[in-house]
C-alpha cells in the first residue's frame, strides 16, 4: 500500500476537530475512513473526499428592522467552490421586516438546490 | 415581560442576573427550575442574547440541542425558554453597583436610576476583548486598528465593511472566524499572524477559516509595527525569537488599512470587584465553589466571568448550574458547603470549581499551561484519566463521581496533568 493512496483531513463536524485519513484503491475508490470518533466523522471523510461541501452562514439587507442586516444560512451545505458565489449573490438581497426563524429568504440559491433561510427573528 | 422600561420593575427578586447573554439566561432558567419565583435579567444593550446575535455562523449548541445551530438560532432558542418562563428581562439597563445587601443600582436608558433588591444574585457579565494596549504594539494610532469581535459587530449586525485589506493578529477563534467573514465581503485578508508556535483557535476553524480560502496563518509571528497618520497603511510583521520579541533583520511590510486584533478576552468583573468577591489571579474571575457561588453569600457566577470558555454550551451548563444553587439559595435549600479544595499543580493552569464537595458529582474545567500528548489527568491519588493530548486553547472538561472521594480524608487535591 502506497501512501499517496491515503489522503488526511480534519474534520470539521464538531469542535474535537478527528484527523482523518481516506485510504482509496487503485480504482479510486473509497475502501476505509479511519480516525473518526462518531458516524458524522466517517461521512465527512467521504464527502470530503469526492464532493467537499460548507454550510454558508452570511448576512442580507433587512428594511424596517431595527439592525440594518438579517443573518441566514443555507439549509444544505453547498459545494465548496460555490460559497464565494452564493455570498457575492446574497450581498444585494434586501428583505422587508418583519421576518421570522426560518423563513425562506431564497430559493435554490445559485442552482444549488439549497434555500437561504434566516436564523433569527427581526422586526 | 422584555422590555426597556423600568416602571415595570418590582422592588425586590428572589434572583437577579447581571448580564443577558448566553451565561444569563442559562442561569435564569436554572433558578426557575429550582423554584425561584421572581426572576429578572438585566441587559445593557437592546436585547438580551449577548455576543451569539453577531456570531452568525454556525457550530453552537452541538453539546446543548444536539445538533449544529447559528449563534442567533441559539440565542432564540434560549430567549424565548426565559420568555416562556415569564422570566423578566430588563434590556438598555446597565447594572451599575452591587451592595453587599444585594441591593442593585440600575442605570435605565428612560428612566435613569433605580434600586432594587435581590434574595441572590447571579454575576453573567460575561467577557470584552483584549485591546492593542494589552499587547503594547509599537507605532501610530490610526484609524483602522479594532478588535476582531468589534468588527464582526459592525460588519453583520450593522452592514459596515471596516476596510479594503486586513491584516489580523492574534488566531483566537473569533480571529478566524472574520478571517472568513471578511474574505466572504470582498475584503482582502493579508494573513492570520500568532506569536505563540500553535494556533490558539480550534483546528476546525484553521481548516474551514483559513485553508478554505488560501488565507496564510504565521505561527510565532507578531505584528512589530503599526504604520499610517489618520488611516492604517501598512503593519511590519516579524518572526519572534524565543522571548517572544520580533527578530528585525526577518521583518517585512504589508499593505493593508485594517488590522484585526483576536488576542484574548478578559472577563468583566469590574461590578464583582466593586463588591468584594475574591477573584483568581489566573483566571481573573471569581473563586467559586461547586455550586458556582462567589466568595459572597448568596453571589453567584457563571459563564465568561468565571473563566473564559471555548464553547457557548459550556458557558450554558455551568450557568445553569449557578443558577440553579442561586435557586436553592432562595428556597432554603442550599446544599452543604463543599469540604475540598482543588489545587493547580503541573501543567494546570486553574480548575473550576475552586471547591468541591465529596458528596456530589461535579464538572470540573480546566485549561493546561503547555501542550502534551499521551498524558493523564491525576486528582492526588484518588482519580487518574488518561487522555490523547491536552492543548492550552481547548478546555479540558471531565466529571468526577463522588465515589472517587470516599476514602479521601484531606481537605486539599492538587490536580497535576503529567505524561504517561
Amino acid at each position: 500500500m502506497t501512501d499517496d493512496r491515503i489522503s488526511h483531513y480534519l474534520c470539521i463536524g464538531c469542535p474535537l476537530g478527528c484527523r482523518l485519513e481516506v485510504e482509496e484503491d487503485a480504482r479510486d475508490t473509497i475502501v476505509e475512513v479511519r480516525g473518526w470518533s462518531c458516524k458524522k466523522g466517517e461521512r465527512y471523510g467521504r464527502q470530503e473526499h469526492t464532493d467537499p461541501r460548507r454550510m454558508v452562514t452570511t448576512t442580507v439587507g433587512i428594511e424596517g428592522a431595527a439592525l440594518a442586516r438579517l443573518p441566514v444560512k443555507t439549509s444544505q451545505p453547498v459545494p465548496k467552490g460555490q460559497v464565494t458565489e452564493v455570498c457575492r449573490l446574497l450581498r444585494t438581497l434586501k428583505v422587508s421586516a418583519p421576518v421570522r426563524m426560518g423563513d425562506v429568504v431564497l430559493a435554490d440559491i445559485a442552482g444549488s438546490g439549497a434555500d437561504v433561510v434566516a436564523t433569527r427573528d427581526l422586526s | 415581560m422584555i422590555t426597556g422600561q423600568a416602571t415595570q420593575l418590582k422592588g425586590r427578586y428572589d434572583v437577579v442576573v447581571a448580564g443577558g447573554g448566553p451565561a444569563g439566561l442559562a442561569a435564569a432558567l436554572g433558578a426557575r427550575e429550582q423554584g425561584a419565583q421572581r426572576i429578572l435579567v438585566v441587559d445593557r444593550e437592546r436585547e438580551a442574547g449577548g455576543i451569539l446575535w453577531q456570531c452568525i455562523h454556525a457550530g453552537f449548541g452541538l453539546h446543548h440541542f444536539k445538533e449544529e445551530l447559528t449563534g442567533p438560532e441559539y440565542a432564540q432558542r434560549y430567549l424565548e425558554q426565559v420568555l416562556e418562563k415569564e422570566i423578566d428581562v430588563l434590556t438598555d439597563t446597565f447594572v451599575a453597583d452591587i451592595d453587599r445587601d444585594r441591593r442593585l443600582k440600575l442605570m435605565t436608558g428612560r428612566e435613569g436610576i433605580r434600586v432594587i433588591e435581590a434574595n441572590a444574585v447571579v454575576l453573567a457579565m460575561g467577557a470584552r476583548e483584549r485591546t492593542r494596549g494589552a499587547v503594547r504594539i509599537p507605532g501610530t494610532r490610526p484609524a483602522g486598528v479594532m478588535t476582531a469581535g468589534f468588527a464582526q459587530k459592525v460588519v453583520n449586525l450593522h452592514g459596515y465593511l471596516p476596510g479594503r485589506r486586513a491584516v489580523i493578529l492574534g488566531s483566537g477563534d473569533i480571529g478566524l472566524i472574520m478571517a472568513r467573514r471578511l474574505t466572504l465581503e470582498g475584503i482582502e485578508v493579508a494573513g492570520v499572524f500568532e506569536i505563540m508556535p500553535h494556533a490558539n483557535g480550534l483546528s476546525r476553524n484553521i481548516v474551514q477559516c483559513l485553508h478554505d480560502f488560501d488565507i496564510p496563518l504565521y505561527l510565532s509571528h507578531t505584528v512589530a509595527e503599526i504604520h499610517g497618520r489618520e488611516r492604517v497603511e501598512k503593519v511590519t510583521v516579524a518572526p519572534v525569537d524565543a522571548q517572544m520579541r520580533p527578530i528585525p533583520g526577518k521583518a517585512w511590510d504589508i499593505d493593508c488599512d485594517t488590522l484585526l486584533l483576536s488576542i484574548g478576552l478578559i472577563p468583566e468583573n469590574e461590578l464583582s470587584r466593586q463588591l468584594g468577591v475574591r477573584l483568581d489571579p489566573v483566571t481573573n474571575g471569581p473563586i467559586v465553589s461547586s455550586g458556582m457561588e462567589t466568595t459572597m453569600d448568596g453571589v453567584f457566577a457563571g459563564g465568561n466571568v468565571v473563566h473564559i470558555h471555548d464553547l457557548v454550551d459550556f458557558v450554558s451548563q455551568e450557568s445553569l448550574l449557578a443558577g440553579r444553587n442561586a435557586g436553592l439559595y432562595v428556597t432554603g435549600n442550599r446544599p452543604p458547603t463543599d469540604n475540598i479544595r482543588l489545587s493547580p499543580g503541573e501543567n494546570v493552569a486553574y480548575c473550576v470549581p475552586h471547591t468541591i464537595s465529596s458528596e456530589r458529582p461535579h464538572t470540573i474545567y480546566l485549561r493546561v499551561r503547555r501542550p502534551m500528548e499521551k498524558c493523564s489527568i491525576r486528582f492526588g491519588t484518588v482519580l487518574e484519566k488518561k487522555l490523547s493530548y491536552v492543548f492550552p486553547a481547548e478546555m479540558v472538561t471531565l466529571t468526577v463521581q463522588p465515589k472517587f472521594l470516599e476514602n479521601f480524608h484531606g481537605d486539599a487535591l492538587s490536580v497535576d496533568v503529567v505524561a504517561r
